[in-house]
């Protein structure tokens, strides 16, 4: 009998941790270390796409951000010339593309198995529902690149 | 010696010290950058002003390449617009800049037509034709693509990269503009280039 306001108490506790948690994502200003999205094109990948493999280097789509992420930043490690775009990064070469207006770009790139690669800018996002689901995206978007970091460790 | 050498670290450290914030602030580019920058594609085609066309003409200039042909509707005429109001507001200064046009339509854009087609924009500005092999090396080097897309009546466009490249006084492939900048971008990126030697 006892039991049951204990039980209720925590599961009080865990709600208005939650809500907590959801307002501060949705309300606290972002800040990321910098504003420069990585890309590296690792050393050997013209090598095995040669050999016949699939080579995933960059994902369809990249997600930037106006004022938080919104410089692409692609390095070429490889030994061969690379294409992104209409841009052609020799070995060891960087390129890095800054966006100051919020749409989508599609660019040719040699460097992604399908051949093209989108890239969609967007607006700072707004306390609220907006910087939540940005914070969701982001999260999403790091964990997928860690597991596919860690695929192809 | 050892008053000298430690003369000298003063001297390296006290330079990297004032050097160092001086870079960290240095204004970036508004085009996207090459980092380390690397010599430009050659050109070696032939100049609409009837000289050979290489980018060893412009050394000390700042140079914008630009590709497309001049039956474009839609693309071209916007990019050299852009540049030419660029080169206006940037008044005495513009002296500094060549803008270089290089057709991806070699078999229509001979250098007289050419010339006849960037007079309209600004008559400063240069074009660059030749053999078809010539300019396809061209767009290879930089990375250009260009394709023939027939139309309805029988004549065929070009479907071409758009973006502008931006080749400072040394002759180094420095930045790429993408299409849909304004003419601002350009004068904050021509400047940029003509402080740096």
């Amino acid at each position: 009998m006892k039991r049951r306001p204990v039980v209720t108490r925590a599961i009080a506790a865990l709600l208005l941790l939650l809500l907590a948690g959801l307002a501060w994502a949705a309300l606290a200003p972002i800040h990321l270390a910098s504003r420069d999205q990585l890309f590296e094109i690792p050393k050997g990948t013209w090598a095995r796409r040669m050999a016949g493999n699939k080579v995933e280097i960059l994902p369809d789509r990249i997600d930037l951000t106006l004022g938080l992420n919104d410089t692409l930043l692609l390095h070429n490690l490889d030994d061969v010339p690379q294409q992104f775009g209409p841009v052609v990064m020799m070995p060891g070469q960087s390129f890095r593309l800054p966006f100051e207006v919020a749409s989508t770009y599609s660019f040719a790139c040699s460097a992604h198995a399908s051949g093209q690669l989108a890239v969609v800018v967007s607006e700072h996002p707004a306390p609220g529902w907006p910087r939540l689901q940005w914070r969701w995206h982001y999260w999403k978007q790091r964990m997928a690149m860690m597991m596919t970091s860690k695929g192809r460790a | 010696m050892k008053r000298r050498d430690l003369l000298l670290s003063g001297l390296v450290v006290g330079a990297a010290l004032h050097v160092a914030p001086a870079l960290a602030a240095a204004p970036a580019l508004k085009a996207g950058v090459f980092e380390p920058p690397l010599p430009a594609p050659e050109l070696g085609l032939q100049g609409s002003d009837g000289a050979d066309l290489k980018l060893s003409r412009f050394r000390g200039k700042v140079v914008a390449v630009v590709f497309g042909f001049t039956q474009c509707q839609a693309v071209c005429p916007v990019t050299l617009y852009t540049l030419a109001q660029a080169r206006k507001a940037m008044g005495a200064e513009a002296a500094g800049v060549q803008v270089v046009f290089i057709t991806v339509d070699p078999a229509r854009d001979d250098a007289q037509r050419v010339r006849g087609f960037l007079t309209g924009f600004d008559p400063s500005f240069i074009g660059g034709t030749g053999r078809p092999d010539a300019v396809a090396a061209v767009e290879q080097r930089f990375g250009v693509s260009a394709k023939k897309v027939p139309m309805s009546n029988g004549d065929y466009a070009v479907d071409h990269s758009s973006a502008v490249y931006l080749i400072d006084r040394e002759g180094r492939l420095r930045a790429m503009m993408p299409f849909g900048h304004g003419a601002q971008d350009y004068v904050h990126d021509f400047r940029l280039l003509l402080a740096q030697r």
